[in-house]
């Protein structure tokens, strides 16, 4: 399977293994990551708020939960479409729980009771939608996962006593702690860029971990491995628990980045751009998320404008995204990540027999 | 492996009327139950209500019109459904685009009784427009990637998000309606009595005579599919080629003219299923969401690739909607998922699958 080939263990760097000690050679290999790392941090200090809320926020938040996708589908093998909607209960559990400007449906609870027993309930649910589907494989979860997905809209969407209905929650506000006001756009920039680069690093460890290898062995051949000893179905299950924790985690982020959640956080066209998101950055390696988000942000913000520029209607942007994801699916099934593999291969053959 | 037949039709044939006694005979229990409660249906919908079970459960005819809007939904779910599953069981592709083939068959039929008047016609026109549509995406698409199924539903859903952009801006966001004609129009008389009046007259239950009409339409193209599966030779290449396509090719059949063949008749039936739902409720932005996700409860609860499952559970899942507004209306698609869930726990493969 094609999955399989991508998720080998590249290094994103292009620099060769150099003399000068462990060190050297571990910064040259993950250049590009501990670049982009830095580049983050000092982000704020020449954008704007506009940059840092919109584009970088967004960026982020829609790259953890894709990251979750991510995970199951790259090394789970499983293309889970309820990982928007396990962000989406996160979500709403956060507006239940705490302060919203519903005082009939919310508790008020402060924001440390009210966000780990969100991420609770959420990561409950996530495994849940885990064990339902954790037997089938391939296709059948998709149409499982997206059954699930769109139930949970049409249920935000009519029930009024917890959910509120078609209006949702507005006014959610971010906490405050430490003296800092973690709405604020620079500080808010710093807590997802914390939890985002957080993530990054566990998906990497995890993957690497025995349970990530076990994981890997499972997606490759589950019966191989159920022959040797490991349950499967537990393996599954466990990943789409994992996996829920990091969507459970964006989904709150979200809400207190938006400072509101209604159905259409969560409804179809959500949970498939979250896919495209996925697929166009590629589930070949956890960078990929990102770079799918911030190209499906970039779109979002700007391909109005680029519609228009170029005599198009600017309201097409759906249809942009479309085509996008198509030509993708079509040309390049492991994404942009796919793209820049071959590309570094390509490069690096040609470099080799220059040199030879 | 799924199929769009099963073993119980051949057992049927065999033994005739005898299984029925002897599964009574082995399961006289279940039989009981099974009896009680068909009687206890019976007597819920013929008899009149006596007044403490209407203080308890509410109006006999809130709760009729329920059952019969279900049962009537049924048959708009089985019309989606089936296609879906006719084109998994055979082809193994899950047609993520479905519902944008449904509301774009629904657009069509609009345009042709606009044009035309003709509310009959428009069937032809919605038809023809999605199996054309359906063609061109086998013969383009899917026809090069066959046997990637991932790969496949990935290039539906992009298709969906197109598609269902692109009739946005032709048709707007606004819900459309398509007229009743006149001829069905109206409600009629049921020999079921609603009430009985504190003067003895007996009140009996009205019902939309189109609902009854497509319902009734449904269950011949349903009787009609299974014939033509069970008993012409397409529909024996269509089966051998469920169970081993390849086999089906060796043997010198041209399985691909068979799958453009059975896309455009899934489609087709898709496109006509969205006149149906203009007529029942109304054509808009979202309907084709709502549509994909029935065929996929009903394909999942019903059994994927089953013909008679998606009957099944087209009829489940549109009466747990039905009665679920009804009864406990802020949490009728938990019933819905309920049922999905207590399959999936108990049957993965679903009511009639076959792994």
């Amino acid at each position: 399977m094609a999955l399989a080939e991508t998720t080998r263990e590249t290094p994103l760097g292009v620099g060769e293994a150099q003399r000068g000690g462990e060190f050297g050679r571990w910064v040259s290999r993950h250049a590009l990551i501990l670049l982009l790392g830095v580049f983050m941090m000092i982000f704020p200090a020449i954008a704007n708020d506009f940059f840092l809320r919109q584009i970088a926020g967004w960026t982020m938040i829609l790259g953890m939960i894709a990251l979750s996708l991510m995970f199951l589908g790259g090394y789970g093998g499983m293309v889970s479409l309820a990982q928007m909607t396990v962000a989406g209960v996160a979500g709403y559990m956060i507006a239940v729980l705490g302060v919203s400007s519903l005082p009939k449906v919310s508790f008020f609870w402060p924001w440390w009771v009210a966000a780990p027993l969100a991420i609770v309930i959420a990561v409950a649910f996530g495994t849940l939608a885990g064990a339902l589907s954790a037997r089938t494989e391939g296709i059948y979860t998709i149409m499982i996962t997206l059954a699930l997905a769109t139930s949970f809209f049409y249920l935000a969407l009519q029930n009024w006593p917890i959910f509120n209905g078609f209006n949702g929650f507005t006014t959610i506000p971010a906490p405050h702690f430490f003296g800092v006001k973690w709405g604020d756009p620079v500080p808010l920039y710093y807590m997802i860029l914390f939890f985002a680069a957080l993530s990054y690093v566990v998906v990497l460890y995890v993957s690497r971990s025995p349970f990530g290898l076990a994981l890997q062995g499972v997606r490759d051949n589950p019966r191989r491995m159920e022959a040797i000893g490991y349950n499967v179905t537990a393996h599954r299950i466990a990943a789409y628990a994992f996996a829920a924790v990091i969507a459970a985690i964006g989904g709150i982020l979200l809400v207190w980045q938006n400072n509101q959640i209604s159905p259409f956080s969560v409804d179809v066209a959500v949970v498939i751009n979250l896919l495209v998101i996925a697929v166009v950055g590629g589930l070949g390696h956890p960078i990929g998320p990102f770079i799918g988000a911030f190209i499906y942000v970039m779109l979002r913000t700007f391909a109005l404008d680029a519609l228009v520029a170029v005599g198009l209607d600017g309201r097409r942007f759906q249809t942009l995204i479309g085509l996008g994801f198509l030509v993708i699916v079509l040309f390049s099934p492991d994404g942009v990540v796919g793209l820049w593999r071959r590309w570094v291969t390509r490069v690096g053959a040609t470099n080799g027999r220059s040199g030879r | 492996m799924a199929t769009i037949f099963d073993n119980e039709q051949r057992t049927e044939t065999a033994t005739g009327g005898d299984a029925f006694g002897r599964w009574i005979g082995r399961h006289p229990v279940w039989a009981l139950i099974i009896a009680v409660a068909v009687i206890f249906v019976l007597w819920l919908v013929l008899a009149p209500w006596p007044a403490g079970f209407e203080q308890v459960f509410g109006k006999k005819l809130i709760f009729i019109n329920a059952l019969f809007n279900g049962i009537t939904l049924g048959g708009l779910y089985f019309l989606v459904a089936a296609g879906f599953t006719l084109i998994f069981g055979l082809m193994r592709n899950v047609n993520l685009a479905h519902g944008s083939l449904y509301l774009f068959g629904g657009y069509m039929g609009y345009e042709a009784t606009q044009w035309t008047g003709s509310w009959l016609f428009s069937y032809v026109i919605a038809f023809l427009s999605c199996a054309v549509v359906g063609v061109a995406m086998q013969f383009f698409i899917f026809r090069r990637m066959e046997g990637q199924d991932l790969r496949q539903t990935l290039v539906t859903l992009g298709l969906s998000i197109v598609f269902s952009d692109l009739m946005v801006w032709v048709w707007g966001g606004n819900a459309i309606q398509i007229d009743t004609p006149d001829y069905l129009d109206g409600p009629v008389g049921m020999p079921i009595v609603v009430f009985v009046k504190s003067n003895g007259e007996a009140f009996y239950l009205h019902y939309p005579a189109v609902r009854l009409v497509i319902f009734a339409a449904a269950v011949v193209i349903g009787v009609g599919m299974w014939l033509a599966l069970n008993r012409t030779r397409i529909g024996v290449m269509i089966r051998a080629g469920v169970d081993d396509r390849d086999m089906l090719s060796v043997l010198g059949y041209r399985v691909q003219l068979l799958f453009v063949v059975v896309f455009a008749f899934g489609a087709g039936l898709a496109g006509m299923a969205g006149i149906v739902g203009g007529t029942f409720q109304s054509l808009s932005l979202g309907e084709d969401s709502h549509f994909l996700l029935a065929s996929l409860v009903v394909v999942i609860v019903g059994g994927m690739g089953s013909i008679p499952g998606a009957a099944i559970g087209a009829l489940i899942i549109a009466l747990s909607e039905q009665i679920g507004t009804v009864y406990f209306q802020n949490y009728s698609t938990v019933l819905s998922f309920l049922i999905m869930v207590i399959v999936l726990a108990l049957r993965p493969q679903g009511l009639l699958g076959r792994r």
